[in-house]
């Protein structure tokens, strides 16, 4: 088995060789493992196969670009852990932040970079996105973001429908996204499984999926579901139709569950035996109810919040992020009691009957109440400037009389979605040990005038507004007419 | 050249001495930075002189005559009110509620004569929220149904600016310009064809120069082509929404050939053939954040659209993020177009005095200077910025609630 352990560590370093390498040896390794030679060779029974493949499949191949120790000096400095750092230095290492602070020594060779009169924050996180899935141009053969010809569509991964050449990506990376969270639409009340990635050009969706993140479930409640299926003749028709039908496949994912632990107890057991054939779906909710995979619910109105939570209580699942979630200001003593998060806009209203109570306060008063709160897009030119949107959001609590301070407004593009992706203990604020994902922008980045002059992911300087050649081109903006920016 | 201005001013409330609304619409607005397109220009200390809703007089020097109200801006900064253009404002409460909707019909028999000034709808709650905006004036603009696909559509119908001040007299002037659509959009609604779409509206035109009909073609009525008739006498501008900048130089060419009074819009590839609209004389409408290659018609979508088009000498006014809800949002987004290299003051008369001129309407609004509508928003900061919020809004001299139904809904739950 000791063979295993450098095998494990070369995929865990996330090239594509070496993930195929592992594989290659981790199967002649499995011929020749101990415990099948341990057995009496009278009877070479097979081991029983787990319930799913392990590892799991479509892994990660994700590779830090290269990137030199590098120390930003003279900024001030957003911390995302609700502190704020004039005059001081961030320094990188080996792709990580090592130290932050006032009075920090930067180390000779360091590649150093004057951050007088600029201002530094973590890299920008948006957790809810659908580059790749709806990219430009929004042609219909591009159109793969909902799968929707069913309301139940758990089985659906929206990883398969990445299309890394949309040139969104890079524009959003010109607006300091560093990670975001790309989820199928809402059609379905389940619309698949959503995935976290890094924003760095890529050929594969492997290349940019973020390593280590979990997977997320896209619930939807509301107008959505019930206006696509309603109209053709079939469930869910109403707000009642899809709360029944949200409690039904918990039921079925419960029974699931059972049926695959008792399976898996078995076969620790060394009884072996046929491995129940597996159903997508219902292995997705059930990891829900294990706790494994984390809930986004698309959902808009308090009352149907309120009633979403009480599905999660019944069931036992927990709910991660409510999105959207423009009357979420109506229940803020419930969100802060199931310690939910909401992921929402500022500016956006009205454009449906569940958007016409949205106000400009919503995150000012759930921030203020203490629920952690996200500024997300939804959007193809708003993901390019939530700084802009969280001042909107902050203006709008001040003019309301609720003091939201940069430290605090900070956190609602940094480190409160890196919470509801999962990925918190690894990126989203700037503390030592943590992914240097890292922005410098050229004023304070609550200013509309603000510009992400500096990006780094991983500690490599993916984009810099001094250096045309950072500034990535999709293979679709190849040969043709792109302008600046 | 970006101005240097406090940027982080808080909500100082410096209009303490206006906290509720009055009826005498003369008062004099003292220790003003004033910032206007127009003659008046920027004055660190300046005075506004209202005198029944219109200003008398702007600038450094102006004596406030004994016995006038007085509001002391304490060097806050004061504009002219914003004028939206591309708006559904007075025509749209919930977009996705058809009963609620009236920028755009089906009806076969009405597509030039439609008229947005028959729909305004003064109590609607997209008002106050744009108003909270510091815009004071909107053209609103009809839109198309393509709910009947067989339907051949080339015209919108007729825009309207309106005034957004309270009260139901929001119709400022109806007739301010004709719609029309092109590119791909607008192709889809006339045969699939830029070849098709513009041999037909050269048919159209030639039509409607004609003794009138008791039938046309192309599903147009006699209202319809009636309604062409102050277009094609350059009396009304004809509102030119377009992307491609191929499309753009055939738009050019038409508006040579029939002599036609051109405002373009959406014009997302206008850079590319900048010169060639500064050449012709022709304002554009544009949203500087439009910079998402969204179809074949604006691959060349780009954030610096704007400033490319000024520096070229181009007259811009800068809009908002959709029709009707995100209407505040449109200094902002001047306010991106200046972080793009657009000039400062150009950002401020993107918003005021071009929509005025673009419209003709420049005579009594769109800056501050004596003759004009007292439209006057005093701010907390810098207006482009978005943590700037106005203190005080003005449309005809008449002082605006600083509430909205999304500020009463707010503070229901604020506790």
């Amino acid at each position: 088995m000791t063979r295993h352990v450098p095998i494990a560590s070369l995929r865990s370093r996330g090239t594509l060789r070496a993930a195929l390498l592992g594989t290659a040896l981790a199967l002649l390794a499995g011929c020749a493992s101990d415990a099948s030679s341990a057995r009496p060779a009278s009877t070479p029974a097979p081991p029983a196969e787990p319930a799913k493949p392990a590892p799991e499949p479509f892994q990660s191949t994700y590779a830090p670009r290269p990137a030199a120790d590098t120390a930003i000096v003279g900024a001030s400095i957003l911390t995302g852990t609700g502190t704020r750092i004039d005059n001081g230095t961030v320094l990188m290492a080996s792709g990580k932040i090592v130290a932050v602070g006032a009075d920090i020594a930067v180390p000779s060779g360091v590649r150093v970079i004057d951050g007088r009169g600029k201002w530094v924050t973590p890299g920008i996180i948006d957790a809810h996105s659908h580059l790749g899935v709806f990219p430009a141009p929004g042609v219909q053969g591009h159109a793969d973001g909902n799968e929707n010809i069913d309301p139940y569509t758990a089985h659906v991964w929206a990883e398969h429908s990445i299309w890394p050449q949309d040139p969104v990506f890079t524009k959003a990376r010109a607006g300091g996204v560093t990670s975001l969270l790309i989820l199928p639409g809402s059609a379905n009340l389940f619309g698949g499984r959503g995935v976290s990635v890094k924003n760095v050009p890529a050929v594969t969706v492997q290349q940019m999926k973020f390593p280590g993140a979990p997977y997320t479930l896209k619930m939807a409640c509301g107008e959505n579901p019930k206006g696509r299926y309603g109209s053709r003749g079939r469930a869910p028709a109403t707000r009642m139709g899809e709360v029944a039908g949200f409690r039904r496949a918990w039921i079925d994912a419960a029974e699931y569950g059972r049926k695959i632990d008792a399976y898996e107890k078995k076969r620790a057991r060394g009884e072996g035996g046929e491995a129940p054939k597996r159903d997508l779906g219902l292995e997705t909710l059930a990891g829900v109810l294990k706790g494994d995979i984390l809930v986004q619910n698309h959902c808009y109105r308090a009352d149907e919040m309120a009633v979403m939570l009480d599905v999660g209580h019944e069931f036992g699942y927990k709910t991660r992020a409510f999105h959207h979630a423009v009357e979420a200001y109506k229940i803020a003593d419930l969100l802060v009691a199931d310690d939910v998060c909401v992921a929402t806009w500022a500016t956006r209203w009205g454009f449906k009957m569940e958007a016409y109570d949205a106000i400009e306060e919503n995150a000012a008063i759930l921030s203020k109440a203490g629920v952690c709160v996200a500024i997300h897009s939804d959007e193809q030119r708003l993901i390019q400037r939530l700084n802009v949107e969280s001042a909107v959001a902050m203006a709008a609590g001040r003019r309301a009389g609720i003091d939201i301070t940069q430290e605090e407004a900070i956190k609602w593009i940094t480190i409160n979605p890196a919470k509801i992706m999962g990925i918190a203990d690894k990126t989203g604020s700037l503390e030592p040990g943590k992914m240097a994902d890292v922005v410098l922008w050229s004023k304070n980045p609550f200013s509309v005038y603000a510009i992400a002059e500096k990006v780094f992911i991983d500690g490599a300087l993916v984009l810099d507004t001094s250096d045309p050649a950072t500034r990535y081109r999709s293979d679709f903006e190849i040969g043709q007419p792109v302008g600046e920016e | 050249m970006q101005r240097r201005l406090p940027v982080f001013t808080g909500l100082a409330l410096v209009l303490a001495a206006v906290a509720t609304p009055v009826a005498a619409q003369t008062f004099a607005i003292t220790n003003a930075h004033l910032l206007t397109p127009g003659p008046v220009g920027e004055v660190e200390n300046g005075t506004v002189l209202v005198r029944d809703g219109r200003i008398s007089a702007a600038g450094s020097n102006v004596a406030v005559p004994a016995g006038v109200r007085t509001i002391d801006a304490k060097g806050a900064i004061v504009t002219p009110g914003l004028i939206a253009v591309n708006t559904a404002l007075g025509l749209i409460e919930v977009s996705s509620v058809d009963g609620s909707v009236d920028n755009k019909t089906h009806n076969s028999g009405i597509s030039a004569s439609f008229d947005v000034q028959y729909g305004l709808n003064p109590d609607s709650t997209l008002i106050p929220i744009a108003r909270l905006g510091g815009v004071t004036h909107a053209v609103v603009m009809p839109d198309y149904d393509d709910s009947d696909k067989e339907r051949e559509l080339p015209f919108a119908g007729r825009a309207a600016l309106i005034s957004l001040g309270e009260g139901a007299a929001i119709l400022h002037r109806p007739g301010v310009g004709m719609m029309l659509e092109l590119g791909e959009d607008g192709a889809a609604r006339i045969g699939g064809s830029r070849a098709a779409e513009f041999v037909q509206l050269r048919q159209i035109f030639d039509l409607a120069r004609q003794a009138p009909r008791d039938e046309y073609p192309f599903e147009l009525s006699q209202a319809d082509v009636a309604a062409l008739k102050p277009v094609l006498a350059s009396t009304m501008p004809l509102i030119v929404v377009v992307h491609r900048a191929s499309d753009i130089q055939q738009v050019l060419k038409l508006a040579r050939d029939y002599k036609l009074k051109i405002i373009l819009s959406g014009a997302e590839e206008a850079w590319r053939v900048a010169d060639e609209i500064a050449t012709a004389r022709i304002p554009v409408l544009i949203n500087p954040t439009s910079n998402i290659p969204s179809n074949f018609d604006m691959l060349g979508a780009s954030l610096q659209n704007a400033s490319i088009l000024k520096a070229a000498g181009v007259e811009i006014a800068i809009g908002g993020n959709d029709a009707g809800h995100r209407v505040r949002e449109m200094r902002y987004n001047a306010g991106l177009a200046v972080s793009r290299g657009l000039p400062y003051a150009a950002g401020i008369e993107a918003l005021t005095l071009a929509p005025a001129r673009i419209f003709g309407v420049a005579d009594q609004m769109g800056s501050i200077a004596p003759g004009k509508a007292a439209d006057i928003v005093i701010w907390d900061g810098d207006p482009l910025e978005p943590l700037t919020q106005p203190t005080a809004i003005f449309i005809a001299g008449k002082e605006q609630p600083l509430t909205s139904r999304a500020t009463e809904l707010g503070k229901r739950y604020t506790r």
